[in-house]
């Protein structure tokens, strides 16, 4: 039996009685990360990157929490725990189980590439690595992010010269605070949606980040919009919210924007192929970093994935887990919160 | 390409027809002469012959990114397109070996075309020397498109119509006009096909086929039924007949060539006085006695048509307008001194290939509406209501012209199986496979993949990724849960399904959220439908 177990309530450690990123309340659960699909309320007592506390305060509310820096460590019922960055969100790591010289490894989300905010993800060495698999075909292959910000940055400007607001749609945990710290090189002033101005008003205020916004209003008048740059999650595209920013134009940053149709499917002007996971070079890449003699393989492209990685040599099976909808379920979340602006 | 592909990405960045527009103007100013005609050709579905086959394409390929051939497979299912596919691996595993180029659009149509009797060899060496020296993702894509399929990247006929007669500052009417038919662009210039001499030169040119939109009112809203011609819709292929200068034509409504389809249109030829185009329905039926539509798609499905598919599956054409006489254009004159002129060409013609479609006289709307009751009876579905003194315009237009049909068939199923969808619906399951209950058996009898919202399809979409039984390949087989009314236009015994029958135009009218499997409906219900609407 392994040192993880794989239940109906999310990663289970057998012998330090824990929970990773649980999807249902436990007594003693580790979360990754602070996205809706990593990080659900109701269990008694969490563990944390430092940085995650004040995100998961925000969206959970008040519990017990308690933080750790990365590389420290923690003994747990015999286990070692401990937290290493992940590079997708800030906060955000991936979890070190050790029990008698075994190791297990849990990526949560991950991407390679440093963005300057999350941390830079560092492989940790382990017998077995459990990886997420979004991005998991090599169709999926992201270019420099200075690149994409350039690309954006244009972009902005053209709009401008051609009387326009610029409205980006982007997560806002994550690709949020990417795209606030590309803009504010071209604009002073960045007015965002109540979702992004309260989670930026937490990041600011723990010094985690440092773009100050605007938060849009009914207030403020019109005008301070023409030619603006806006940034709103994505369940703020296609409703009357945005009605009053016209004439603009839409762009989504995410990485499903690599394939015209999803670009196509959202109605937007334009796709940025930005985020926040690995693409396939990379989860290759870590994966063998690893050195790991076993890898299951979750959310994404996991069946696919895991048979290249078996053929591939590395030993790897797929488990179901309920990750992966975070995009679904903040859209909703942020949909809702469009309807009672003020909470 | 460079030129090319940067009107092909502004066009993909915008969903606005004026900046679309703006896009295509601002490169027909710029672009060669012979790019130009490419380009009109291209987005109006007329692409270069096929050279090399897709499955070279994905070996090759796999070849290049050193991949395993199955897992191009499966980015093409997610990607849904396979030049998009190609573009997009040969980008991600790209090492530069060869020296960039620009050459033009024309420059890679001609390498294909000269490739055409070449060894594989050969016909790789351009392939691998395009995907090289090409440097986008756009351009790659491009170049793999001019072999694999049509452009769909939101420019319809009507859009370039609009565009071009911006450019040479023409009348629409005359530009759809112009454009249409058969001409070849690598021999034709971009001032032959749109200027006047161009026109004469080909008379094989079919006009614009005028389109009707669904009534969703009653008819009574349309004013007196006098005013009114109403005719049975058929359930055929919408064609025009052309004679021009003793040559004859056959065209679909998809403004394909398919006078080598229907041989038995010959005879009609001989009899037509020069100078005619009939708009009409090309159909399946003795005489004047229409039969099943399924008998076409057993015929149009066939690559030679034999004596026997031509005794089983006869064909009649069902005039209901006359666009050109003498020469001359007809389209403008009203629907009533149209019909007139048609209806004594068809007597003149006198031929049994050569149908009048009848009109149908009613003193009220409500005894139409009683009569339409019967359509399926006379293999029709429905009514056309045509104003009497319209104009035969192009395109779809509300107004003067309405398609009246009766309400489809319906049964209540169950999802069975699903497969991810293409373009905008790439990486989402929103093709599905319908069964209907057989005492203890599921028995599939439909496929759909039109009719729920986008939002809707988000959610089968998360159900299908949770509850997939079958990973590999593009087929998902589900657990059978959500139960979908299916709309249908008729039905027909087939043997290509399991359950025996084959229904037309199957599109979802609506999720059952209400219904659980156990209450879908069952083959004999069916069967039922088939004995009273049945068509063969």
């Amino acid at each position: 039996m392994g040192l993880i177990q794989f239940t109906d309530k999310g990663l289970f450690c057998t012998k330090g009685g824990f929970y990773i990123d649980p999807w249902r309340p436990v007594d003693h659960a580790i979360i990754t990360h602070g996205h809706s699909d990593h990080a659900k309320g109701g269990s008694k007592n969490y563990l944390c990157h430092t940085y995650s506390k004040p995100i998961l305060q925000h969206r959970l509310g008040e519990a017990n929490y308690q933080t750790v820096v990365w590389d420290q460590k923690l003994t747990i019922n015999g286990v070692t725990v401990s937290l290493h960055p992940a590079g997708h969100v800030i906060g955000s790591s991936q979890v070190r189980v050790e029990y008698k010289g075994e190791v297990y490894v849990f990526s949560g989300d991950y991407k390679t590439e440093d963005d300057g905010i999350s941390g830079a993800f560092a492989p940790v060495r382990c017998h077995t690595f459990i990886t997420e698999s979004t991005f998991g075909l090599p169709i999926y292959k992201w270019k420099p992010q200075q690149h994409i910000y350039n690309d954006m940055q244009q972009w902005i400007l053209q709009n401008k010269q051609e009387g326009k607001a610029s409205v980006l749609l982007a997560y806002s945990l994550g690709k949020a605070q990417r795209i606030l710290g590309a803009i504010s090189q071209v604009t002073d002033e960045i007015y965002v949606h109540g979702a992004i101005y309260n989670m930026q008003e937490v990041l600011l205020a723990h010094q985690l980040h440092h773009v100050k916004v605007i938060r849009i209003s009914n207030e403020l008048p019109k005008e301070k919009y023409r030619n603006a740059v806006i940034v709103a999650p994505p369940g703020a595209d296609g409703t009357s919210w945005m009605k009053k920013f016209t004439p603009y134009r839409t762009a989504i940053c995410s990485g499903w924007m690599q394939v015209r149709g999803n670009q196509r499917r959202r109605n937007a002007d334009k796709g940025f192929v930005l985020s926040d996971h690995c693409d396939f070079e990379g989860l290759l890449s870590s994966i063998k970093a690893t050195g790991c003699e076993k890898a299951f393989v979750t959310h994404g492209f996991q069946s696919v994935f895991t048979k290249y990685l078996n053929e591939i040599g590395i030993d790897a099976s797929e488990v179901k887990t309920a990750y992966g909808n975070e995009a679904e379920e903040e859209t909703e979340k942020e949909a809702d919160q469009l309807n009672h602006p003020s909470s | 390409m460079k030129f090319f592909a940067s009107l092909v990405d502004r066009l993909m960045a915008t969903t606005k027809t004026n900046e679309k527009i703006g896009a295509l103007e601002e490169y027909f100013h710029n672009a060669s002469d012979r790019d130009k005609v490419w380009v009109i050709a291209l987005f109006t579905g007329r692409r270069p012959k096929r050279t090399i086959s897709s499955t070279l394409l994905r070996v090759w390929c796999a070849e290049y990114c050193q991949l395993p051939l199955w897992l191009v497979e499966e980015c093409y299912h997610t990607v849904g397109d396979l030049s998009e596919t190609i573009a997009l691996l040969i980008d991600a595993y790209y090492t530069p070996d060869t020296h960039p180029a620009d050459h033009s659009l024309t420059h890679y149509i001609e390498a294909f075309h000269q490739v055409e009797k070449a060894t594989e060899a050969e016909r790789k060496q351009v392939m691998l020397q395009g995907w090289k020296e090409l440097q986008t993702v756009t351009e790659r894509f491009i170049f793999n498109k001019l072999l694999s399929g049509s452009f769909r990247i939101g420019v319809s006929q009507q859009l370039m119509v609009k565009a071009l007669a911006k450019v040479t500052q023409l009348e629409p009417a005359v530009i759809a006009h112009r454009i249409s038919g058969k001409w070849d662009p690598g021999k034709i210039t971009f001032d032959e096909l749109l200027n006047d001499a161009g026109s004469l030169a080909d008379d094989s040119r079919p006009y614009p086929f005028y389109l009707a939109y669904p009534l969703e009112a009653e008819p009574e809203s349309l004013g007196s039924i006098e005013d009114w011609q109403a005719e049975w819709k058929w359930d055929g292929i919408r064609g025009q007949l052309i004679k021009r200068n003793n040559e004859f034509f056959v065209w679909s409504r998809g403004e394909e060539l398919m006078t080598d389809k229907f041989p038995e249109y010959d005879p009609i030829c001989k009899l037509l006085p020069d100078g005619t185009v009939l708009d009409g329905e090309i159909i399946v039926a003795n005489g004047n006695e229409p039969l099943p539509f399924s008998l076409m798609q057993k015929r149009i499905g066939r690559k030679n048509l034999s004596n026997k598919i031509m005794q089983e599956a006869p064909v009649s054409f069902f005039a209901y307008d006359l666009l050109e006489l003498n020469f001359e254009d007809y389209r403008s004159r009203p629907l009533a001194e149209r019909r007139l002129a048609l209806e004594q060409v068809v007597k003149l013609v006198n031929h049994e290939k050569l149908q009048l479609s009848s009109v149908v006289t009613c003193a009220t709307w409500q005894e139409l509406r009683e009569l339409r009751e019967e359509s399926r009876q006379h293999y029709a579905e429905g009514f056309m209501l045509k104003r009497k003194d319209s104009v035969y315009q192009t395109g779809r237009k509300r107004g003067d012209w309405w398609k009246w049909k009766l309400d489809p068939m319906t049964i209540d199923c169950v999802m069975i199986y699903a497969q991810k969808g293409s373009g905008r619906r790439s990486n989402l399951y929103t093709d599905y496979t319908f069964a209907v209950r057989d005492g203890d058996s599921l028995v599939p009898f439909a496929k759909a993949y039109s009719g729920l919202t986008d939002k809707e399809f988000a959610q089968v979409d998360a159900f299908v990724k949770r509850n997939a039984i079958e990973k590999f390949g593009p087929v998902r087989t589900v657990k059978p849960d959500l139960v979908f009314e299916l709309a249908f236009e008729g039905i027909a015994e087939s043997n290509r399904h399991k359950s025996g029958v084959a229904v037309r135009f199957p599109r979802i009218k609506r999720w059952r959220h209400d219904k659980k499997p156990d209450e879908i409906n069952t083959l004999d219900d069916l069967r039922q439908l088939l004995e009273l609407y049945g068509t063969n």
